[in-house]
């Protein structure tokens, strides 16, 4: 950076270099005072650091004696927006029920025994696998705990799966 | 006119928009069908309602819904001032929309115009933006699951979608922070977006010396263009665009009701669930492609070639005449009429026949709903635009015009099925039938 004064011809041209110097350097922080701006910006919007926004963390919620649970059969659990199935072998399975193709709530329709989605009619079987696109994976779960006989399901983390398969299902 | 020198106004505030004299050929209706000034009206009148709207709607979750009732059951003018908002809203999407195919087909955005096209683009964007936000605002069954839908069509955009959505959505679904933020967005950044664009765009216009002239300009008698002075002569028949639109909201707003459904069940989808009419031509791309294919790969490709528009076409200034030319017109027609027979027999045929006989039943659906329908149509488009040019002795101008057209057509094809056509469980009705069905549904 150092540039000697006798290299240059004239007085101009020292100006100028320090000039030009100053004025990258005044780019230079305007660009790095954008980056802070935009920085804290993005840091402020970021979901879950607002207040407001903070989620619920994640909840057990106790559904109940695993014998209250007929064997195939479908209970809807509003407050964790989530159905525990009893498959037909006596198994537990906590679906969620939020449709993997957009996002609506699918009901359980029981003279059918699948669960339809009313939106783009994707259809899933009991255990939450699609049985109809445009649904491109099973349902949502979450995960089961049978602890003493009680079921219990912890809706914090839901769980991604691209079929159904038996360790997904728990038993007494 | 052009003989005697026209008389002009000395002083007027007009002249910081308008200049003092324009080409008399300009002024004519059918040029540009006054859309933009429209569209400007409407923009204003947004402003103005919405901001009446202010004064009694409350953005949380818990007093949104009866807010509107209040306003509408309640407060004198309430529901006459949120129609006025709801179809004016409306309203300017059709109109700019109209306004960007008015600009396309006189290709007023090449060379000088190629900025203001840009612009416009950015115009259309918080247009979307502000009728989409404003869509949930009223937090009844209808926006809480149209807006579930489309922002659960994020997560199909790769590696970022779900980044994005979140950042929508303030969290995984909408709750207080979707709203804080919808809310946001629409009362302050769309509009100071349009407050600082609109200003660029018209100044824009006025550094191309104006709208596009309606005919070639490069002809010998160029020069001998007649003018007349823009006050009274474009003042006047702006006036009258002005006050004519306004008389069109009011009578709609006066005649039809904005809906209001019951108050947002999160444990509740109706049946069907829409998309805003604007988005049903990527809900009804939904029901036919991979969904990374309708929500991702076509909307890019859509918008990257409109924002390249300027580059692609003209190598000369052929711009002024509506649809280019005579064979641009009857070129046109056939992209038109081959759009118009084509879509609807392939919505058809994909609902019926390759829902129920899968052709390639082992291959992943990326590749038999995604790739292979994209490459196809890809092939036809090409294969289209040669024969256009080899058939009908298209210039490339007429022939980029043709597919266009044949995109556009097959899209408002697309638009109008989602809307008209699609029934309980989204399955294809005819209109009629679906009115039958949804009154019997309600009960
Ligand atoms: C809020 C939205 C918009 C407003 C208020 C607006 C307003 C206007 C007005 C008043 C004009 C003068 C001529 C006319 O009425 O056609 C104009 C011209 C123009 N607009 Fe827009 N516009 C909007 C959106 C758009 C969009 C979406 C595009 C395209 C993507 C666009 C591109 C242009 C271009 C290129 C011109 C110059 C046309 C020519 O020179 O003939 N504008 N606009
Ligand atoms: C280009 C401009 C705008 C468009 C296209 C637009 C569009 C919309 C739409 C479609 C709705 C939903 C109406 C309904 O279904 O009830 C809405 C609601 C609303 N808008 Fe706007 N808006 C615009 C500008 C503004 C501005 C500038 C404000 C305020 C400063 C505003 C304030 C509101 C409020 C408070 C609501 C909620 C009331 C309601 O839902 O009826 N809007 N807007
Ligand atoms: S959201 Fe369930 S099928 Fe589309």
């Amino acid at each position: 950076m150092m540039i000697k004064k006798d290299q240059l011809q004239t007085t101009d041209e020292i100006f100028e270099t320090r000039r030009g110097f100053l004025k990258k350097l005044w780019i230079g922080l305007g660009i790095v005072a954008l980056l802070e701006i935009a920085g804290t910006i993005a840091a402020y919007l970021w979901p879950g650091n607002r207040k407001a926004d903070a989620e619920p963390v994640g909840r057990i919620i106790t559904a109940g004696p695993a014998d209250d649970f007929e064997k195939d059969s479908v209970t809807a659990f509003r407050r964790g927006q989530f159905y525990l199935v009893r498959l037909a072998d006596g198994g537990f399975m906590a679906l969620s029920r939020k449709c993997t193709h957009l996002g609506c709530t699918v009901p359980w329709v029981a003279s059918e025994k699948k669960f339809i989605c009313p939106c783009h009619s994707s259809v899933f079987d009991v255990s939450g696998a699609v049985v109809q696109s445009p649904a491109p994976r099973p349902l949502d779960m979450f995960a089961v705990m049978i602890e003493n006989g009680i079921v219990k399901v912890g809706t914090g983390k839901k769980t991604k799966r691209s079929g159904f398969d038996s360790s997904q299902v728990v038993y007494l | 006119m052009a003989t005697t020198p026209p008389k002009i106004k000395k002083k007027s505030f007009i002249y910081h928009i308008h200049p003092p004299v324009i080409p008399e050929n300009t002024l004519k209706f059918t040029h540009t069908w006054g859309f933009g000034g429209s569209a400007l009206v409407l923009v204003l009148m947004q402003i103005v309602t919405g901001t009446l709207l202010l004064f009694s709607y409350s953005p949380t979750p818990e007093a949104a819904y009866p807010s509107i009732m209040t306003l509408q059951q309640v407060i004198l003018f309430g529901r006459l001032i949120r129609n006025l908002h709801h179809w004016g809203g409306h309203f300017l999407v059709l109109i700019v929309f109209f306004h960007m195919l008015r600009v396309f087909f006189t290709g007023a955005y090449n060379s000088r115009r190629k900025v203001n096209w840009w612009i416009g683009l950015g115009l259309f964007l918080c247009v979307l933006t502000a009728n989409f936000t404003g869509y949930l605002l009223p937090l009844d069954q209808l926006s809480y699951w149209a807006i579930t839908i489309c922002t659960g069509m994020f997560d199909y955009i790769p590696l970022i979608g779900t980044g994005i959505q979140k950042i929508i959505l303030g969290g995984t679904e909408i709750g207080k922070a979707t709203l804080s933020n919808f809310f946001a967005i629409h009362v302050a950044l769309v509009p100071a977006c349009l407050t600082i664009l609109m200003p660029f765009h018209f100044w824009q216009i006025r550094k191309a010396k104006g709208v596009i002239y309606p005919g070639p300009v490069d002809t010998p008698g160029g020069n001998e263009i007649s003018k007349v002075p823009s006050v009274p002569h474009l003042v006047t028949r702006e006036a009258a665009m002005a006050l004519a639109v306004i008389a069109a909201v009011f009578l709609f707003s006066v005649l039809f009701n904005a809906p209001l459904a019951d108050s947002a069940n999160p444990g509740l989808s109706p049946n069907p669930t829409r998309a805003p009419w604007y988005f049903s031509g990527l809900q009804e791309l939904l029901q036919h492609f991979h969904p990374s294919v309708a929500v991702f790969v076509i909307p890019f490709v859509i918008v990257c070639g409109l924002i390249c528009l300027p580059y692609l076409n003209f190598d000369k200034e052929v711009g002024g005449v509506w649809f280019l030319s005579q064979a641009g017109r009857k070129i046109g027609i056939i992209s038109a009429v081959t759009a118009f027979v084509l879509a609807p027999v392939m919505i058809v045929l994909d609902e019926f026949l390759f829902k129920t006989i899968k052709i390639l039943p082992d291959w992943p659906p990326v590749v038999t709903s995604g790739l292979i329908p994209v490459a196809l149509i890809m092939g036809f488009v090409f294969g289209f635009y040669q024969i256009v040019k080899q058939k009908y002795g298209a210039s490339r101008e007429e022939g980029m015009q043709a597919v266009f057209i044949l995109l556009l057509v097959s899209f408002i094809v697309l638009t109008v099925t989602g809307i008209w056509f699609r029934g309980p469980g989204m399955s294809l009705v005819w209109p009629w039938d679906r009115l039958t069905t949804q009154i019997a549904w309600v009960k």
